[in-house]
């Protein structure tokens, strides 16, 4: 059992508006008229389509194939038809188009045959690969593949489960404790074998307090050391390094991971999703949403990947005032550029916004150091400094300040008395210097490439002249041996030595031998003599052989 | 007097044997001033500065020979860097050099492509894969849109395609406060 918690610095207190959704169960949503399922389900990795337009497909079914260190399989969200592949708008801030499998349900939802995995008897090395083959990734937000946070570190100790759900609004992991506790408990005891580690905490903001009842019942019939741990409701618990923080007291450094310091972190999503794909051998086609903010009947919904959001709003009824759509939190979320994007595996809220519940910010003002930003930050950086560099682009200092280490969870926007949008200065900078490193490294390799293109050039022509010299040297040898050809009538070879040049030297010795054929032929023809030959010869001789050098007779 | 002078001799050959041994010691394997140079240049190699490639270029800066703005690919930023790392004061692109456009790969259109082997030979980066008589193609990831492969295709089946923005590439832009009407 856990003694004390631990806290980190700095977080906020916003409104958590659970109490909209929080009461309503999961619901599965309606099949949607066709689903739009991207191969790219975050901006770290993507899959190969492995269906084609006409090929009708079951849920479940593979269709695509993960590629890359950090790829995950995608697969058929429900039974139907791939009508079509092609690019269409991602949830992202970009707004921008990936490739996606476009499917029409048939409507019986029929799934492809599928088999508990036995990930006791099997290796390790098996049991991560079939998590990567069930397409399971973080379902926190971040997507980051479950099987390479799995199987990375040795020597973890403890298995830590992220039910904080620290972002206002959200409840589709506290509806998914309240409901299915002991389906979140077996995947985790799984994730706990697999990789290794002895003791389970699961972390849980004390605004649940109905979740962390089910999961202290649920876990009273777990084996092993299992504990529910109410952590304070304070904005960003739910952020890895602060959880592990909160429950252990580990302070994870720059550059690190919890994997190295003996502790990994899920979230509760995640522990279900390899609790399905284990348990039952299905892989991740559907998650828990929440669609709520500014609508008639906020709600869980358990929603299939690929599912368009304008075909979920009607589920939820959106009021007549609602100017924008938010897709996560209101503290780190992004405004959605189109309706007809589709959801994807990290996506677990969607709130209706208004200018009345999300006032349009009062205009920003000057920075004047009250350092209110830096008492907020739950990664103690100093983010008024921060904001200075980049906004003046002094992108070299801004990573001096450890720009790095920022998280992004807004609450030095939050709290900034001059109402300046800071996170968007620090997305600015981050996207700015990962540009900068790619042209770099581009760069380099251009140049890389440059000279040894040059140096292949060079050797190149070395081997050339080489090949040359030594095939002018055998040409001349070998006429010096063999008997004059067309009897004694031969031209001599031209006296130039192969060292002063090579090819001179070859051309000549091909005329010679030429010439030497032409007499041949000539006095086999013609019938004529030797000695006319020979006179022949000589005649043809002057413009190639030397004068003062006459052919013998 | 003359001991005087034999001590001022000695010191000075002393101190001569010792500079002379540590310059031969301690001698700096090309210019490092070059490689800095080297390193702001964007080494697309293309040319357009009237050097044959980046590093010439470079050392052609660093010994005063060219101007700091010959280079269209590197465009403003990168005159900026190197009058900041030269100390000399900025000035805009030559436009007799070329014109700062977006970053462009070749694209070799395989209909068209006879397997003539000039663009092959063109490429200073290797980026082109292909063999005589056989159709040739562009190694995107690796092409750095220098262009010098455009004008030797003698049947011209070779486009620069500017490279659009992926979700990988794309960046947050710079945050601006939007100015409303006055109502």
């Amino acid at each position: 059992m856990i003694g004390r918690l631990f806290s980190f610095s700095g977080g906020i207190k916003p409104d958590a508006h659970k109490n909209e959704s929080a009461g309503s169960p999961i619901q599965p949503a309606p099949l949607p008229s066709r689903l739009v399922v991207p191969l790219r389900q975050s901006t770290r990795a993507t899959a190969r389509c492995i269906v084609q337009p006409g090929q009708r497909v079951l849920k479940g079914e593979r269709i695509g194939e993960p590629e890359g260190f950090l790829g995950t399989a995608v697969h058929a969200p429900t039974s139907g038809t791939v009508v079509e592949f092609g690019r269409h708008t991602m949830a992202h801030p970009s707004g921008l188009e990936t490739r996606c499998v476009v499917i029409e349900p048939d409507g019986e939802d029929r799934w492809i045959e599928h088999a508990p995995f036995d990930y006791q008897g099997a290796s390790r090395e098996q049991a991560l690969g079939w998590l990567r083959e069930c397409g399971i990734v973080g379902l926190g937000g971040a997507t980051f593949p479950s099987h390479v946070k799995v199987g990375k570190g040795a020597g973890i100790d403890t298995l830590i489960l992220n039910g904080a759900e620290c972002e206002p609004w959200i409840t589709c992991d506290d509806r998914l404790m309240r409901e299915r506790a002991a389906d979140i408990l077996a995947g985790a005891a799984m994730l706990r074998e697999l990789i290794g580690a002895r003791a389970l905490l699961v972390g849980i903001e004390d605004n649940k307090p109905e979740a962390i009842g089910a999961m202290r019942a649920a876990a009273s019939a777990c084996a092993g050391d299992v504990s529910v741990v109410p952590v304070p409701a304070l904005y960003p618990a739910g952020g890895e390094k602060q959880l592990i923080r909160v429950l252990t007291g580990i302070e994870i450094p720059y550059g690190k991971l919890g994997g190295d310091y003996g502790v990994q972190c899920f979230n509760v999503g995640t522990a279900h999703a390899v609790y399905r794909a284990i348990g039952h051998g299905e892989p991740l086609v559907s998650r828990v949403l929440t669609l709520t903010g500014n609508v008639e009947r906020p709600g869980n919904w358990e929603v299939l990947i690929g599912t368009p959001i304008d075909q979920l709003l009607p589920l939820a009824g959106p009021k007549a005032d609602t100017d924008r759509y938010l897709m996560g939190g209101p503290m780190m979320g992004f405004a959605l550029p189109r309706l007809d994007v589709p959801v994807v595996k990290g996506s677990n809220c969607i709130i209706s916004a208004s200018p009345s519940l999300f006032p349009p910010p009062p205009p920003e003002q000057p920075c004047i150091r009250c350092g209110e930003c830096a008492r907020a930050c739950p990664a103690e950086l100093q983010p008024f400094e921060l904001y200075w560099f980049s906004r003046a682009k002094n992108f070299g200092k801004a990573q001096e300040y450890q720009l790095f280490d920022c998280i992004e969870c807004g609450c030095c926007s939050y709290v900034c008395p001059a109402h300046i949008p800071l996170v968007d200065y620090y997305r600015f900078a981050k996207s700015e210097i990962w540009a900068r490193e790619r042209e770099k490294s581009a760069a380099d390799q251009a140049r890389e490439r440059f000279e040894f293109r040059n140096y292949r050039q060079e050797r190149e022509k070395e081997e050339k002249a080489a090949k040359l010299a030594a095939k002018a040297a055998d040409t001349r040898a070998k006429l010096a041996e063999a008997p004059p050809a067309g009897g004694t009538a031969t031209a001599q070879p031209p006296d130039i030595s192969a060292e002063e040049d090579p090819k001179k030297a070859l051309i000549a010795a091909a005329l010679a031998r030429a010439k030497a054929q032409k007499a041949a032929a000539q006095s086999n023809d013609t019938g004529t003599g030797v000695a006319q030959e020979a006179e022949l010869s000589a005649a043809d001789a002057p413009p190639l052989a030397p004068s003062d050098t006459p052919p013998r007779a | 007097m003359l001991t005087a002078l034999l001590v001022m001799t000695g010191i000075a050959l002393v101190l001569g044997a010792a500079l002379g041994y540590a310059a031969i010691r301690f001698k700096v394997e090309g210019d490092p001033l070059v490689e800095k140079i080297d390193a702001i240049l964007p080494q697309t190699q293309c040319g357009q500065c009237s050097y044959p490639g980046c590093k010439p270029y470079a050392e052609a800066i660093a010994k005063g020979d060219a101007d700091i703005n010959q280079c269209p690919p590197g465009g403003e930023e990168g005159i900026r860097k190197l009058a900041d790392l030269l100390g000399r004061e900025f000035k805009p692109l030559s436009e007799e050099h070329g014109v700062e456009k977006p970053k462009a790969v070749a694209f070799i259109d395989e209909q068209t492509c006879i397997g003539c082997t000039l663009c092959i030979q063109a490429c200073p980066v290797d980026a082109i894969v292909g063999a005589a008589k056989q159709m040739h193609t562009v190694v995107e990831p690796l092409c750095t849109g220098c262009e010098l492969c455009v004008a030797p295709c003698p049947v011209d089946c070779i486009s620069m395609e500017p490279v659009s923005e992926t979700v990988q590439t794309w960046k947050w832009k710079y945050p601006v406060i939007e100015i409303k009407a006055a109502a």
